[in-house]
């Protein structure tokens, strides 16, 4: 369902990946790890073009662009293809939670709005934050906060969500409730590419687990594989120094 | 010879209250129009200076420039006196418009400034959030930029907007008799300056102490949604 050919991105005379190639299958879950400043989450922000990639192609279901000369309508279609959930959640602050939420379905989609707003409760309910419809974000807390992020992504009825470091920022009191809702997610088959180093959650809920490391995807393939018999020398002492970290 | 200082003459204040606040109309509707066409004016110039229209980007520096960089006097001598005589189809033009022009064009220019910077300060992440689930750059700037730099940019706005209020005085030079104009032909026929300059200065106040209030209620209301 989505294919990605060839992707290079530079900042300036710096490379940050050069040529990957990417392909997901509706409803498969990749989960992407590897050291930071790698360029996982510019690959993510390429995908939809919050970052111009130089080069490569990108196709989403029926829609597929070229990268050196994508029209801003593409860009539009492509980013109404995909959801982003971002690491500082990045919510409206001069909006409420269900603010948050209806805004695309009103703006974009154009839906009026007393039907923006069902939905807007509907999800809501489904993330446990009925009660918090009327809140503006800066009274909600950091957990609540992205789960309204992963709403509003909810809301936008993608092919894809992507999830860039989405418990990062999260005091760790609040990463479980998020974490349990990103697999809800997934058991819902919603089609997801998350970076993040949250390894025991890709080794629950990955169906394929990319390790990339100096711009290049390293090795990728199912957690059991992985995280047990990690082929490249980065690879395994990448997952050593992470897993021993996680343990303590 | 014996120090002379007369008492205040209270009577005389009294009487003056209702003859000059008829004149404050005037004075409340120059300002209120030079507002109004300061604020497009401003937007206007920051959003220029924003997106960096080629070509517009350095006249809007320059105008910014200009009309901050010399007196408000001087830019309406110039408009009132000086420009009919190089543009003759002002000759008619009355002091009336030329102090709301001269108003509009010096406040804009710092008005432009504090837009700009409001929306320059407005968190980069919200606008990636807007562009990820598919605004337009048009969108955006109205659902999401355009609301929150209101809020950032209205306390400052509202300053300018007391200064220009305190400002229409200058357009008694242009021989506009709003309140400092018609102040100064009642004091010139009384010769009760210190009287009639004192309940002008009241007046102003009070004026300005009200619009202070008003400033203060919309802030709060303006910050409701970022309360803990």
């Amino acid at each position: 369902m989505i294919d990605i050919r060839g992707l290079r991105k530079r900042f300036g005379e710096h490379t940050v990946f050069d040529d990957i190639d990417l392909t997901l299958e509706r409803g498969e879950i990749i989960v992407v790890v590897g050291p930071s400043g790698t360029g996982k989450s510019t690959l993510l922000r390429c995908i939809n073009f919050l970052e111009q990639p130089d080069a490569g192609q990108i196709r989403i279901s029926d829609l597929s662009l070229d990268a050196t000369h994508a029209t801003r309508e593409q860009i539009l279609a492509l980013r109404r293809r995909t959801a982003f959930v971002f690491q500082n959640y990045a919510l409206f602050a001069n909006k409420t939670a269900l603010e948050n939420i209806a805004e695309g379905m009103i703006v974009v989609d154009g839906q009026p709005k007393a039907k923006a707003h069902a939905r807007a409760r509907e999800i809501l309910e489904r993330i446990g934050l009925a009660d918090k419809a009327g809140a503006y974000p800066a009274a909600l807390s950091g957990g609540q906060q992205q789960r309204i992020g992963i709403g509003r992504a909810m809301a936008a009825n993608a092919d894809v969500i992507l999830f860039d470091e989405p418990t990062s920022s999260l005091d760790p009191q609040w990463v479980e409730e998020v974490l349990g809702l990103m697999k809800q997610l997934a058991a819902e088959n919603q089609t997801m590419i998350v970076v993040t180093h949250e390894m025991q959650f890709a080794r629950d809920v990955a169906d394929r687990v990319i390790y990339m490391d100096g711009g290049t995807i390293v090795e990728q393939g199912p957690p059991s594989e992985l995280f047990t018999h990690p082929q490249d020398e980065r690879t395994r002492r990448f997952l050593s120094k992470v897993l021993a970290a996680n343990a303590i | 010879m014996a120090l002379a200082m007369h008492s205040l003459d209270f009577d005389y204040m009294l009487s003056l209250i209702p003859v000059l606040l008829g004149y404050l109309p005037l004075t409340l509707e120059m300002a209120a129009a030079s507002m109004v066409c300061a604020l497009v004016l401003a937007c206007l110039l920051a959003v220029i200076r924003v997106t960096r229209v080629p070509g517009l980007n350095g006249l809007a520096l320059l105008f910014i420039s200009f009309f901050r960089g010399t007196p408000l006097l001087v830019q309406l001598f110039l408009f009132y006196y000086g420009l009919p005589q190089v543009l003759t189809f002002l000759v008619s033009i009355n002091g009336v418009t030329a102090a709301i022009l001269g108003l509009t064009l010096h406040f804009s220019a710092y008005m432009a400034e504090s837009i700009r910077a409001a929306i320059v300060g407005i968190d980069r992440s919200q606008i990636e959030a807007a562009q990820s689930i598919g605004m337009t750059q048009a969108q955006l700037m109205r659902r999401i930029v355009l609301p929150q730099a209101t809020r950032v940019a209205t306390p400052t706005l509202m300053n300018y907007f007391i200064d220009m209020i305190k400002s229409t005085s200058l357009a008694f030079t242009l021989g506009v008799t709003e309140l400092m104009g018609a102040t100064q032909k009642e004091a010139a026929g009384s010769f009760l300056y210190f009287e009639a300059f004192l309940v002008v200065a009241v007046i102003y106040w009070i004026v300005v102490e009200g619009l202070s209030w008003i400033q203060k209620w919309l802030e709060k209301r303006l910050n409701r949604a970022y309360q803990r």
